[in-house]
C-alpha cells in the first residue's frame, strides 16, 4: 500500500521454520550457512554486545557505583529522561494524528506526504542538528529575535528536545497506519452512525484496536530519544552536567579516557536497548495471539 | 476526531488556502502545524541559507578537496557496507525463515539491537572490541589488519548500522514465497544452486535492492557510531557529518551548510529511488 522507508521491523512474529523440500537440501549447505550466518552476528552482534557489559564491570561493581554518583552522570540522566518525557508524547499524538489523517482520507498527494513525513529517517542526524541552528542560532532566522526576547533555544534545552523531536517524528505514524488501514473505518462509522461523538469514537473504537502498534511506535520513540547522539550534538554543545544527555557522555568519557565511566553509561543504555528489545518480542505475541482469536 | 469529512470539504476550497486550513479536522491542522513547525521550517532555514551564498562559493565548497574526500569516504563505505549486507542479509533472513536451529527465536530478535542501541554505544564498543588489543582487533593485528581508527572501522560501524534493513525487507517476502514453484523446479531437475537463483531470487530482488537502498540512506547520515570509531582525520576517514560537524564548531556557517545540502539532495535521491524500487516490488504483489 504505502511506501515505507522503515522496512516493518514492526509487529511482525517469527513463524516456525517452512521446511518442507529441505528434505533435498545437502545438510552440509545448510549447516554451513547457518554457521556463516551466526559467525557474522557474532562479530558484529553478539561479541561488540557482550563487550559492552563486560567492560562496565571491569573495575568490579565499585568502578560502575562510582559512575552511577558522579555529578555530571546524574545530570545526563536526568536529561535524558527529560528528552523522552517531552518529545514522546509530543510525537504520540502528532504521529496519532497523521496516521489517522493518511490512513482514513484520499487525496491526492497522499503518497507524497507519507514520503515527507519519513524525512526525518533519511535526513542525516547532523543535517538535523545543523537545520535547528541555522533557524534558532545566534546567526540563525530566529537568532535577533530570540536574543532581544533573551530565550536561548540552540546549546539549551529547547533546541535538543527540537533535535530530538525532529528524528524520532516517523516512528509512531510509521507504526499505526497500516494498523488503522487493515482494520478499515466501518466500525467508526458504526459508531458514529449510533450516536458516538468523535472522542468517544476514537477513545472507544479506534484507540483499542490500534493499542499495540502505538505503543510499539512510542517504545521506538522512546529508544530514540534517549539514545540520539548526531543530532544532540551539534545543537547541545555537549557541556558536561549543563547540556549533557547519557550518549553524549559516554562520548566524552571515552575521549578523555574514562573508560570506566563511559562504559557504565553505555551500560545503562544498553539495558534500555535489551528492555526495548523485550518489550517488542512481548508485543509480537500479544498481536500473535490477537491474530489466532 | 471528525471522519472522512476533511477531503471532500478540502476539495471545496481551492481558492483561499487560508480558509482551507481553518476548515480541517483537528487531525489534519495537527499535523500540518507539527510538520510545518518541525520540518519544513529546518528544512527552508537550511535551503534558503544556502541560498544567501553565490554560486561559484557554493561549488567552491561543495568540491573542496577535504569535502570531495569526505564524501568518497563516506558514500563509497556506506555503499560497500549496505551491498555486503545486501549479501549476508539475505543469507540471514533465509536461515531465519527456512532452518530450525537453537536459539533461532533470540538470533532473530538480536537483529533489530543496531535499531535499539544507541549509536554512541554502538560506537564505543566496536572502537574497543575492533582495537588492536580488543578481543577481535587482537586477533586481527598479526595479519597488519588495523580496523579501530581507519576506514576499515567506519565501514564496521556502517555494517552494524544497516545490518538490520535488509534482513527486515527480505523477511515477509521469503515466508509468502510459495515452495510449490521451487519443488516444481526441483523436480524439473533444476539444481539446488538453479533454483536458489533463477526462481527464490528474482521475487526477491526488490526487497534485497530496498533493503541496500535503506541501509545505505542510514549509513550516508550516521554520525554517532561513526566518529567514536573513526580518528576523524581529513582524508583518510573523515565522514562528510563529522565534516558538517567540524565545520560548524568553527562557526564555519556557509561551509556547513554547503555540505549539508549536499547531503540533504543525497538523502532526497536515494528517498525517491527507495519509492521507485518499492512500486517495482509491488508488481510481484499481483
Amino acid at each position: 500500500m504505502t511506501a515505507e522507508l522503515q522496512p516493518d521491523f514492526g509487529l511482525n512474529p517469527l513463524p516456525p521454520p517452512t521446511q518442507t523440500g529441505q528434505t533435498k537440501a545437502h545438510p552440509w549447505a545448510k549447516n554451513g550457512l547457518i554457521a556463516i550466518v551466526v559467525l557474522y552476528l557474532l562479530l558484529l552482534l553478539f561479541v561488540p554486545a557482550l563487550n559492552v557489559f563486560v567492560q562496565a564491570f571491569s573495575g568490579g561493581i565499585k568502578g560502575f557505583l562510582d559512575t552511577l554518583t558522579d555529578r555530571a552522570f546524574v545530570s545526563a540522566v536526568r536529561l535524558t529522561l527529560i528528552m523522552a518525557i517531552v518529545t514522546v508524547p509530543l510525537n504520540a499524538i502528532f504521529g496519532l494524528c497523521a496516521a489517522w489523517a493518511i490512513a482514513r482520507n484520499k487525496f491526492p498527494g497522499r503518497a507524497l506526504l507519507i514520503s515527507i513525513l519519513d524525512l526525518p529517517f533519511s535526513i542525516s542526524p547532523v543535517v538535523a542538528g545543523l537545520m535547528i541552528v541555522l533557524l534558532y542560532g545566534r546567526n540563525g532566522w530566529f537568532g535577533p529575535w530570540l536574543q532581544a526576547a533573551d530565550i536561548k533555544i540552540v546549546f539549551a534545552l529547547p533546541g535538543m528536545l527540537l533535535a530530538t523531536a525532529f528524528v524520532t517524528l516517523p516512528f509512531v505514524a510509521r507504526e499505526v497506519i497500516p494498523t488503522l488501514e487493515e482494520i478499515g473505518s466501518d466500525q467508526e462509522e458504526a459508531a458514529r452512525i449510533l450516536g458516538a461523538s468523535d472522542w468517544q469514537t476514537f477513545w472507544r473504537v479506534t484507540l483499542p484496536s490500534i493499542r499495540w502498534s502505538l505503543l510499539y511506535g512510542i517504545i521506538l520513540t522512546n529508544a530514540r530519544a534517549m539514545g540520539e547522539f548526531g543530532a544532540i550534538v551539534v545543537v547541545s554543545g555537549s557541556i558536561a552536567g549543563k547540556t549533557q544527555t547519557l550518549p553524549l557522555y559516554v562520548e566524552e568519557a571515552y575521549k578523555q579516557y574514562h573508560t570506566q565511566s563511559a562504559y557504565s553509561a553505555a551500560m545503562l543504555l544498553a539495558g534500555l536497548a535489551v528492555v526495548t528489545l523485550v518489550l517488542k518480542e512481548i508485543m509480537e505475541r500479544k498481536t500473535q495471539i490477537k491474530d489466532a482469536e | 476526531m471528525s471522519i472522512s469529512q476533511s477531503s471532500s470539504r478540502s476539495r471545496s476550497h481551492r481558492k483561499n488556502p487560508l480558509a482551507q486550513l481553518a476548515d480541517l479536522s483537528i487531525p489534519w491542522k495537527v499535523t500540518w502545524v507539527y510538520l510545518t513547525v518541525m520540518l519544513f521550517l529546518p528544512m527552508a532555514a537550511l535551503i534558503l541559507k544556502a541560498a544567501t551564498l553565490s554560486p561559484a562559493d557554493i561549488w567552491r565548497v561543495a568540491t573542496s578537496p577535504t569535502a570531495l574526500s569526505a564524501y568518497n569516504v563516506t558514500f563509497v563505505t556506506a555503499f560497500i557496507a549496505a551491498s555486503i549486507n545486501g549479501v549476508m542479509g539475505v543469507a540471514v533472513a533465509w536461515v531465519l525463515v527456512r532452518y530450525e536451529f537453537p536459539f533461532r527465536k533470540i538470533l532473530d530478535a538480536a537483529i533489530d539491537l543496531p535499531f535499539a542501541l544507541p549509536t554512541a554505544v554502538a560506537g564505543l564498543t566496536i572502537a574497543t572490541v575492533y582495537s588492536e588489543n580488543g578481543w577481535i582487533g587482537s586477533l586481527l593485528a598479526p595479519f597488519g589488519i588495523k580496523v579501530a581508527f581507519t576506514r576499515l572501522g567506519v565501514g564496521i560501524a556502517m555494517l552494524f548500522i544497516s545490518l538490520p534493513f535488509v534482513v527486515r525487507t527480505v523477511q515477509p517476502v521469503l515466508q509468502g514465497i510459495e515452495h510449490d514453484v521451487e519443488e516444481a523446479a526441483w523436480c524439473l531437475g533444476a539444481s539446488q544452486w538453479e533454483t536458489f537463483w533463477k526462481v527464490v531470487l528474482p521475487p526477491l530482488m526488490p526487497a534485497v535492492l530496498t533493503g541496500v537502498a535503506l541501509g545505505f540512506a542510514r549509513a550516508v547520515g550516521e554520525y554517532g557510531s561513526v566518529v567514536l570509531v573513526a580518528a576523524n582525520v581529513p582524508f583518510q576517514d573523515l565522514i562528510a557529518p563529522v565534516l558538517i560537524f567540524q565545520r560548524l564548531e568553527q562557526y564555519d556557517y556557509a561551509g556547513a551548510t554547503v555540505i549539508g545540502v549536499v547531503m540533504l539532495l543525497v538523502s532526497l535521491v536515494v528517498l525517491l529511488g527507495i519509492n521507485l524500487l518499492q512500486a517495482w516490488g509491488r508488481r510481484y504483489d499481483g
